[in-house]
């Protein structure tokens, strides 16, 4: 078994989480984020799919989960950065006997800021699980693992994955999912009832292009302080919804290929957001070899690539759903791992790259944390995007775009990470 | 004679630190004797066998060297004093 190193983090500094198919890994940097330090591997030789830093309420309570090819998959934490975990002694997550389901990953693990000892997890099969006290006791919730759609959804070439959680900031009863396949639902009443939102959204590999559900949406961000705004990254497709997603409007304008991945908003700007393309769902690779972060600062209007210190030859590489990621300083440290292994990362808001570190395992999972960012951060992050909401609330529409016609709608036991 | 499980060694943690547990009793089949092991153990079902109680894919039990899978799975039965086999499967990539 490899050494684990450990990281030492202290406030002020940024944490990277990742999570690759051979472990998870925490890069450390001071506020500069040029130099990093990086611990792990952790759950070595296990793929780690989902991670997050639960930083409410004075914790620093990392979570991740961990996925066994032998012993199933379970939720693991840590609160001194990995140097001990918790293993619960009996699995957690886990579906009731009588679903008739089992899982096979757990895809997102979601903190909502509203609810500090709330936490959801996202999973295979596609299901939402909740835990309301800090993570010790979880269920499905019963609204969406009994909808009647479940039976025509069919999985993805990831897996049946619900893999986008999206509470609303400051409604508790709304919140939004998305999974591959099936696409975007919303309830508004707690979880009782999930409506499919997918009004707009392409199926090319569908008869119908535009079903009801189905869609293969592969990431759908928000701000928090523009909550009806969503933006929606599709198995081919770029998208834009201004009402909770009621309807998309296609804003895949100057970008090399409307297929990719991963999707992030910048966290404070809810008109600027972050994707990278790859090539077609056959090859999704990086299109021409080049390595190219593109953003749009206009909410979707226009897009530009981002690629100073980014390699634009001989770069063929794939960057997947989760492994986009921000942190919160000003200006804004921008990260993602590749399928090959590297962390490229910007504390520019993009405008210039470097690679972090190479050699990992193939990447899946990249979040970003800046230490000792808990409500007060959370709330200076807040209002100042809600300032900056204001400043450009006449920008609301999609600029020169049509938009397409309406389609019908159709407790555990303590290890030593080292053992 | 007492039926014995061997336990490998991640899952040892999870049965005492031990890496043998001997059962009381005398289970008729496997599925009666990993109920035993349940009970004695809880933290090993959830990594054995799934939500539905179907073995894990990459996990392998044997009695007596004969792989369940080939013969009558979970009702294979287990004779007296039998030593019953958890092993990992070869798996990963």
């Amino acid at each position: 078994m490899p050494s684990v190193q450990h990281i030492s983090a202290k406030n002020g500094d940024v944490v990277l989480l990742v999570g690759t198919m051979k472990g998870a890994f925490l890069l450390r940097s001071n506020r500069a984020r040029k130099k990093w330090d990086v611990g792990g591997p952790y759950s070595v030789g296990s793929p780690v799919y989902a991670m997050a830093l639960d930083q409410r309420q004075g914790r620093r309570r990392l979570w991740w989960a961990q996925q066994s090819f032998r012993w199933g998959t379970t939720l693991l934490s840590s609160d001194d950065f990995g140097k001990t975990a918790t293993e619960p002694k009996t699995y957690t997550v886990k579906f009731p006997e009588e679903s008739g389901l089992a899982l096979k990953n757990i895809w997102q693990i979601c903190l909502p800021a509203n609810e500090p000892e709330t936490i959801y997890c996202g999973v295979e099969p596609s299901a939402l699980f909740v835990s309301r006290d800090a993570g010790q006791n979880w269920s499905p919730v019963k609204g969406f693992l009994e909808h009647p759609h479940r039976a025509k959804w069919t999985p993805g070439g990831g897996g049946m994955c619900l893999h986008t959680i999206l509470p609303h900031p400051t409604n508790n009863k709304s919140m939004m999912i998305a999974m591959s396949t099936g696409g975007v639902y919303r309830t508004d009443d707690g979880g009782q009832t999930w409506q499919a939102r997918n009004q707009g959204v392409r199926a090319d590999f569908l008869p119908e292009k535009y079903p009801e559900f189905g869609q293969c949406v592969h990431k759908v961000v928000r701000h928090p302080a523009q909550p009806q705004r969503l933006y929606l990254q599709n198995h081919w497709g770029l998208y834009r919804s201004d009402d909770s997603g009621d309807s998309w409007q296609d804003i895949a304008k100057g970008v090399p290929s409307d297929f990719g991945f991963c999707m992030v908003v910048h966290p404070h700007d809810p008109e600027t957001v972050y994707i990278v393309p790859v090539e077609s769902d056959e090859y999704r690779c990086t299109p021409e070899a080049k390595l190219r972060v593109y953003r749009t600062r206009n909410g979707g209007a226009s897009w530009e690539p981002l690629t100073r210190g980014l390699p634009q030859k001989n770069a063929l590489e794939t960057i997947l759903r989760d492994s986009l990621a921000t942190d919160t300083c000003d200006p804004t440290g921008i990260y993602f791992g590749t399928r090959s292994g590297k962390i490229y990362g910007s504390n520019d808001d993009g405008k210039s790259w470097q690679l972090i570190h190479e050699g990992l395992p193939s990447v899946v999972c990249v979040r970003a944390a800046l230490i000792g960012a808990g409500e007060k951060s959370s709330s200076r992050s807040h209002r100042a995007a809600t300032k900056d909401k204001a400043s450009k609330s006449r920008q609301k529409s999609v600029r020169g775009k049509k938009r397409p016609p309406a389609k019908r709608q159709a407790t555990g036991r303590t290890r030593s990470a080292k053992k | 004679m007492p039926v014995t499980f061997c336990i490998p060694n991640y899952l040892a943690a999870f049965a005492g630190n031990r890496s043998a547990v001997k059962l009381e009793g005398s289970p008729a089949t496997v599925r009666d004797a990993l109920g035993e092991l349940w009970r004695l153990y809880p933290g090993l079902r959830d990594r054995i066998v799934d939500e539905q109680g179907e073995v894990r894919q990459h996990v392998n039990i044997f009695v007596g060297g004969d792989a369940i899978r080939f013969t009558d799975g979970l009702a294979t039965p287990v004779p007296d004093g039998s030593e019953i086999l958890i092993v990992p499967a070869v798996s990963g990539g």
